[in-house]
């Protein structure tokens, strides 16, 4: 216990003064307030919701009549399908883009380029989501809808994937902006976990004739894949809450999807879509619902993320 | 198979810098124009016209835009960084390894991920039941903007809490010093350069984030009125017009998103500086 400050420890408590009193109340109630500020969170969604809530109780996770203001019925699962389905294609396209620049910057990069291009990547991550959505508006769409779209059509349509007519607002070309939104969170965890594997490892490897990619795939990677993972859930965690990249490119609409080029809706982008317009007490309630289902998903991945990431530091990386 | 993989780990960066260089590009071109415009930064945004309409597009301004968002992430600045710094000192100072200081920290920690827009929603139904009057406020957009803040001031400010060497709070102790005096003058002193870059940081995010602001500040082509009033913010502004068809608003956009991109990279690269500067101070000093 060489480093600890020496805080009171109830036998060697020494006066405390006043100004220590009033001090140690105010950050307290710092302390406090973060706290109340988590439970307020909860507390007031839950709440707001009650109209809604108590109309429908869980079956809101499953209705799947399109949102409609004009009759009052409601129900997320249109959204939610929305949102775990872009959130998982956007992953798909993601991890392979920022396990493979991990690797590039920590194995194979030379020195002098690994600091400037693994901040050129976190730039992108400081970038504004409106900017994304704006960009992908004007830039991705008409790409999506006139070259990528198609051709997807023509070559894979057999997988009943692509079935819709191509307009380039649809579930790929949300699941594509999430993706390079979350590229670079997965890519700065990932390019940590591989640091942080021991040099001997990939010597080992080396001096028994592995080359650098067998080194990087069957030894390196491996031995970081629960950091990595940690990594990957924490992306998933941002893709599931954005909102204004994947209001802008996914379509507007409240049905169920019937193929990745379907029109859509999350639940974040619902929440936006519909906000403004909302029109009386039973509207906004099940957008603060929505909201709620939103919260408790993400909450529960970043968890389960963090969780990850704390183990796979504690036993510093080695899981065997 | 060795270079093919190779190649393949060297085309991911290519692949994920070509998104960022369109942006920019994208931004520079469609907005440079505007930017650089003599009125941007001063006049109101002129009237929605097409350019096929034949008449003479006003280009404006987005001064409203600008001061409203100056005066929201001012607001949530003064909320969200007392609230944030004392919970960190709270966090490192009094309750380091102990129970409830892991548990403040973690609660930081799973706050820091809320989506923007479910904090939007958040205040609005405070708002909505306890102040419905003010729900579309100033003061409702700068609360949701703090509410993103909040965690990211603490965990950043723990940080740098953390990495000031112990031997200078025990020399505190050994010279008599009171634990307020050392730690808001000695402690945080030498922590301030991470303090305050986590400050930035959040500030930077919170002057992009548009989500939050539909709920709340919900626009107003007037700026800054009041408190009580709706206010205008730069990416909610953004949002309304890059999804109209007014050419003269959508170069606006781009300029605002060209003045978003460049003051997050200004960010960056200050935080980037001041970090340096900390870690050449711990280590020479």
């Amino acid at each position: 216990m060489a480093n600890t400050f020496p805080t009171p420890t109830g036998r060697l408590r020494p006066p405390a003064r006043w100004g220590d009193r009033i001090f140690h109340a105010l950050v307290g109630a710092g302390g406090f307030a973060l706290v109340l500020l988590a439970v307020a969170l909860i507390a007031v969604l839950w709440s707001g919701s009650e109209p809604t809530s108590s109309r429908y109780g869980v079956s809101f996770l499953w209705r799947t009549q399109p949102w409609n203001a004009e009759t009052d019925a409601y129900g997320a699962a249109p959204q939610i399908i929305g949102t775990l389905v872009t959130s998982a294609i956007a992953l798909l396209l993601a991890v392979p883009l920022s396990v493979g620049a991990a690797i590039f910057l920590t194995q194979q990069a030379p020195r002098w380029l690994r600091g400037p291009v693994a901040q050129v990547i976190e730039l992108l991550a400081a970038v504004p989501s409106i900017v994304f959505g704006f960009w992908a508006l004007v830039v991705l769409v008409p790409i999506m809808r006139y070259q990528i779209e198609p051709t997807l059509k023509v070559g894979l349509g057999w997988t009943g994937l692509f079935s819709s007519t191509p307009i380039g607002l649809d579930y790929l070309t949300a699941s594509v902006v999430l993706a390079v939104m979350v590229v670079p969170t997965i890519t700065a965890i990932s390019r940590d976990s591989i640091a942080a594997v021991p040099r001997d490892q990939r010597e080992g490897a080396l001096s028994l004739g592995a080359t650098t990619w067998e080194a990087s795939s069957r030894v390196i990677v491996p031995y970081a894949r629960s950091g990595i993972f940690g990594g990957v859930v924490l992306g998933l965690g941002r893709a599931l809450g954005e909102t204004m990249a994947v209001t802008l490119t996914i379509g507007n609409n409240n049905y169920l999807p019937v193929s990745l080029l379907s029109q859509g809706q999350t639940l974040a982008s619902l929440i936006a879509n519909e906000f403004t317009e909302a029109s009386g007490k039973s509207e906004l309630s099940a957008l603060i619902e929505a909201g709620l289902v939103l919260l408790v998903i993400t909450f529960l991945v970043n968890v389960v993320a963090r969780f990850i990431l704390h183990r796979f530091e504690v036993s510093g990386g080695n899981r065997e | 198979m060795n270079y093919l993989m190779s190649a393949f780990t060297g085309l991911t960066i290519v692949v994920i810098l070509i998104p960022l260089g369109s942006i920019l590009y994208t931004a520079i071109v469609n907005g440079g124009a505007a930017v650089i415009s003599p009125g941007f930064f001063t006049e109101s945004p002129g009237l929605p016209c097409s350019s096929s309409s034949g008449q003479t597009c006003h280009l404006g301004g987005v001064a409203p835009a600008i001061s409203g968002t100056l005066v929201l992430i001012s607001l949530a600045a003064l909320i969200a960084v007392p609230i944030g710094v004392s919970a960190a000192i709270y966090v490192v100072e009094f309750g380091r390894n102990r129970p409830l200081g892991r548990f403040i920290s973690s609660v930081a920690d799973v706050l820091s991920g809320v989506p923007s827009i479910v904090a939007g929603a958040f205040v609005y139904a405070l708002f909505y039941a306890y102040a419905p009057a003010i729900a579309f406020s100033a003061l409702s957009g700068a609360l949701a903007l703090s509410v993103l803040m909040i965690p990211v001031v603490a965990r950043t400010s723990e940080e740098a809490l953390r990495t000031v060497p112990n031997a200078m709070r025990e020399a505190a102790v050994a010279l008599g010093i009171a634990k307020w005096k050392s730690t808001l003058r000695i402690v945080l002193v030498t922590a301030l350069p991470g303090v305050v870059t986590g400050v930035l940081l959040s500030v930077a995010r919170a002057a992009g984030e548009a989500a939050p602001l539909l709920l709340t500040a919900f626009g107003n082509p007037h700026g800054f009125q009041g408190l009580n009033l709706p206010v205008e913010a730069m990416p909610l502004q953004i949002f309304v017009f890059a999804t109209s068809p007014f050419a003269n608003w959508k170069e606006l956009a781009w300029g605002m998103a060209l003045v978003l991109i460049l003051l997050v990279l200004g960010m960056s690269v200050v935080s980037r500086l001041v970090i340096q500067r900390l870690a050449a101070r711990l280590q020479g000093g």
